[in-house]
């Protein structure tokens, strides 16, 4: 890594007909930074995600993730990425152990590499008496948590988190951050996005976006003092109250 | 009332606008009846035949002439020798070879018989036995157009086919067995599909929480499909009787009258199968799986009921569609009333009651 | 009262869902259910909403029972179910126009009832449910739950998934339609939203932790809670876990929350020890305590 950016964003658009989902938005990510990407329902984030998972092609602007091309090196993108979402997560009907074998296949690791990452998955998160039961079976905030370690297994440059923890007790919801610094903290790139607005505190760059644009930029403590609030939750709605997206 | 035209209203809202549910419903029953019609039948069309001719006197050009202006054969090889016979089969073009034994003519008249053989492609048996059929009944026409008996043993094709579907028109023994088919997926499917899909979509829910009674939720979801059957089973029948002069020989009323019967029953299969299956493709596979597979193996439609084993000609009893074929059948092929088809009728009633008594049994006036 | 429930217990397929659930909720009261997916908010509703049978306990919606009154229970309240269940092929007018017809009413007769919030999605009228952002569906199942001025409205996490300038004005529509007079019973899994409401039920694993108002709630909070910052905030927790008198730390926001084991914190103490594990940029000063922190001190337990 050159310049120690794993995510550099020029000016991506995406336009669906005449409708400018994603309007020219530009941004860096270092490597081990933790960027929460906020935003309205429908102010473009899923449709930004999804360009630079490599899911979606842009209709004009650059990006490069992990070092490559969201245009033409969409195959690279996705085996140096992971990716959580609270939508898709673990299958119900296997068990942790079965479950992690999977993915484990699917990013091509050996056996031998999934046995090792099991066992300190096992240590770290405790889970010697639930890595035989059925996934289905779990809370949520377990299956959340496993659902993060997954998509670490392969030890991708950047996770792409998509509302890791609607829905999760504050507990868990805890637990699961530490585990997203500890990540960050072996130089693990995180990529979160969030409706709870003290998660936005945690990370170490926010960006919120308006109407397909990006409004607001920085560290959190940095936008708090512009825009002369107490918390992000203040910020959020100064920017986004009054320029509802149109859908 | 106004309640119930409101829900009505709605249920059409969902059919027009999904255009797969659109499909099924119009598209399937007249892309399935020109299927069965045109494409996969037994009749046979233009198949090229070749001719081994050793008298080629007056009477085999006769008989080779009347083969030729045929819709059914195009003659366009003439062989010399038996030894060619192999050869112009592993080609694989020609179906069949009509060998005519030498001094043809001189043998009839002063014997009274000749021999005509005829070696057929058995590769696909079924098109074997149709072109030797055709070749039969040709050869039997020309016997009798001549006054004479014993020429190459022609075999009659059976009474049945022959006084119920003269010109062997495979498209009216389908008809039935589509009509059946089409009103069981649209009564049944869709609307233990258009069911479950409130229950997984959780509007179920409200309408629950709401003060339209639940049997009033469940008609408004039938009485569309009811009318939608109707339509569908009036399409059927005009297509049969307009594209392919399929003669209805019974009441058009009786055959009405039976019809709405069996879209009853099937609708009442449908309300069970809503009653047990949570999500929609839960509903999809029991009524492909519980409900199609049935009717298209055991009903009788495509394998003859009398040449199952003795266990699935007894189970072939409790499936609706099978009363259902023998009724349409009677009305549409033989034209018969009510005085042959009644037990049949009264079985289909009983079913329908049998069905719709499980179901507001079974019919939760809460979630579980 | 509006709503009551004594002794509720539901268990489903041998887990128990909800647990000896007692509470009471006041005519024109706005009542909160604050708790994490699998608390058994939703298990709750549909008791009170005639939609599920309660295994022990019994319950009065409105005056009347939910077992033997289910009949008339459905016609006077409003239940908008958790996911937004709408018509997502219907537009926007048409779910309305069909939600009034089962009701037996029209959308021009409790016009006024949802005036406020109708025409926020008028402009959208003729627009699929499918395709609304959530924060608009959000608006339309509310509508729809309120065509036909229902006494009690049972709203199931109404927020849950949407953005934090939707959630406001939500809340903000709740009041109104609370100052209105009907009696509103929501549940949410955002802890922060507990305040917006008089009173709350705290739940988790099926039992209500504790009842009250959200100030009375925080009163009740024995510890004496600190918000600590400095520059690196994962190593600032790391560090706290170590701190022989720690009793929690939670991250919180900007800053981590933090309460002591002993009744009285020495400060200088504490920061002491933060310098010599090699923390910079450190602030440590009182704050209140949060619904959030009440939650996770009881959660523990």
């Amino acid at each position: 890594m050159k310049d120690n950016k794993v995510i550099a964003v020029k000016n991506l658009t995406k336009r669906f007909g005449d409708f400018l989902a994603v309007d020219a938005i530009s941004f860096e990510v270092k490597a081990g930074e933790i960027f929460g990407f906020l935003g309205a329902n429908g102010a473009g984030k899923t449709t930004a995600m999804k360009m630079l998972i490599g899911i979606s092609k842009p209709s004009s602007g650059e990006a490069m993730v992990a070092g490559f091309d969201v245009y033409t090196q969409t195959e690279l993108i996705k085996k140096n990425i992971g990716y959580m979402s609270q939508k898709f997560a673990l299958y119900d009907d296997l068990t942790v152990r079965e479950n992690i074998t999977f993915f484990g296949g699917i990013y091509g690791l050996s056996r031998a590499t999934i046995k090792e990452k099991v066992k300190v998955l096992v240590t770290e998160l405790k889970l010697e008496n639930i890595i035989d039961q059925l996934v289905g079976a779990l809370p949520l905030g377990w299956k959340q948590k496993l659902s993060f370690s997954v998509s670490l297994l392969h030890d991708p440059k950047i996770v792409f988190l998509d509302e890791p923890t609607g829905g999760v007790d504050p507990i868990t919801r805890r637990q699961f951050w530490e585990m997203i610094y500890h990540a960050a903290d072996k130089g693990t790139t995180l990529f979160v996005t969030t409706h709870y607005m003290d998660e936005a505190e945690y990370c170490d760059k926010v960006s919120i976006m308006v109407n397909g644009k990006i409004e607001a930029m920085g560290p959190p403590k940095l936008l708090k003092e512009r825009y002369g609030a107490g918390n992000l939750n203040e910020v959020f709605l100064k920017l986004a109250r009054g320029s509802k997206p149109n859908e | 009332m106004k309640r119930f035209i409101g829900f009505v209203k709605k249920e059409f809202y969902h059919i027009y606008r999904d255009k797969r549910s659109l499909f099924i419903l119009f598209g399937m029953p007249i892309a399935q009846i020109l299927l069965f019609g045109f494409a996969i039948t037994n009749e046979i069309n233009k198949v090229e035949i070749a001719i081994l001719d050793q008298a080629k006197d007056a009477t085999t050009i006769e008989i080779i002439n009347k083969m030729a202006t045929s819709k059914y054969f195009s003659i366009n090889r003439y062989l010399a020798a038996e030894s060619e016979v192999e050869g112009v089969f592993k080609e694989g073009k020609v179906k069949a070879v009509i060998n005519f034994e030498k001094d043809f003519g001189e043998k009839m008249v002063k014997r009274g018989q000749a021999t005509i053989q005829l070696v057929a492609d058995a590769t696909d048996p079924n098109t074997a036995n149709s072109i030797t059929n055709y070749i039969l009944s040709i050869v039997q026409q020309y016997n009798q157009s001549i006054n004479l008996h014993q020429v190459g043993g022609p075999q009659v094709l059976t009474q049945t086919h022959m006084a119920f579907n003269p010109e062997l028109k495979s498209v009216f023994m389908f008809v039935p067995g589509v009509m059946t088919i089409i009103l069981m997926l649209v009564s049944a499917m869709m609307t233990s599909i258009s069911i479950a899909k409130e229950k997984e979509l959780g509007t179920m829910e409200i309408l629950l929480v709401s003060p339209l009674k639940p049997f009033q939720v469940i008609l408004g979801k039938v009485v569309p499909y009811i009318l939608l059957s109707i339509i569908n089973a009036i399409i059927i029948v005009l297509l049969s009787i307009f594209i392919f002069k399929m003669p209805v020989q019974g009441s058009l009323i009786l055959l009405g009258a039976e019809s709405v019967l069996f879209i009853l029953t099937s609708l009442s299969l449908g309300i069970l199968i809503s009653t047990i299956a949570k999500t929609q493709q839960t509903a999809m596979m029991i009524s492909l799986m519980g409900l199609m597979l049935p009717v298209i193996l055991l009903s009788g439609f495509i394998f003859p009921i009398g040449s199952m084993p003795l266990p699935l000609q007894i189970i072939s009893n409790i499936i609706p569609a099978k009363w259902f074929i023998l009724i349409i059948k009677g009305i549409m092929l033989k034209g018969v009333g009510m005085a042959f088809i009644w037990k049949e009728t009264i079985i289909l009633i009983g079913m329908t009651l049998f069905f719709i008594g499980i179901s507001t049994y079974k019919y939760k006036i809460r979630l579980e | 009262m509006s709503i009551s429930l004594h002794q509720i217990s539901k268990t489903y397929k041998g887990i128990s869902a909800v647990q000896d659930i007692s509470f009471e909720v006041k005519p024109g009261e706005l009542f909160g259910i604050i708790g994490p997916d699998g608390a058994g908010k939703t298990t709750l509703f549909r008791i009170l909403t005639t939609l599920l049978l309660a295994d022990t306990g019994t319950a009065v919606v409105a005056g009347m029972d939910v077992v033997e009154d289910y009949i008339a229970i459905r016609k006077s309240v409003g239940y908008m179910p958790g996911r937004f269940s709408l018509y997502q092929d219907l537009t926007v007018e048409e779910n309305l126009q069909f939600f009034a017809t089962i009701f037996g009413t029209t959308l021009e007769r409790n016009y006024e009832l949802i005036k406020e919030i109708y025409e926020q999605i008028e402009p959208f009228k003729t627009r699929r449910a499918g395709k609304l952002s959530g924060g608009m569906k959000q608006k339309l199942a509310l509508c729809c739950a309120l065509i036909h001025k229902p006494k009690v409205l049972f709203l199931d996490e109404p927020t849950t998934g949407v953005d934090p300038v939707s959630r406001k004005e939500f809340w903000d529509m709740l009041k109104r339609l609370q100052a209105k007079g009907i009696t509103i019973l929501v549940s949410t899994p955002y802890m922060d939203e507990a305040a917006l409401c008089d009173r709350v039920a705290l739940m988790q694993n099926g039992r209500i932790m504790e009842i009250d108002s959200p100030k009375k709630i925080v009163e009740k909070y024995p510890k004496a809670v600190y918000e600590i910052g400095a520059g690196e905030r994962h190593k600032l927790i790391q560090v706290l876990r170590d701190f022989p008198y720690l009793y929690s730390v939670y991250p919180f926001g900007e800053y981590v929350h933090y309460t002591d084991s002993r009744s009285d914190l020495d400060i200088p103490e504490l920061e002491e020890y933060l310098k010599a594990n090699g923390l910079t940029g450190i602030y440590i000063g009182l704050t209140e305590p949060t619904i959030e922190d009440v939650f996770m001190e009881m959660a523990k337990e």
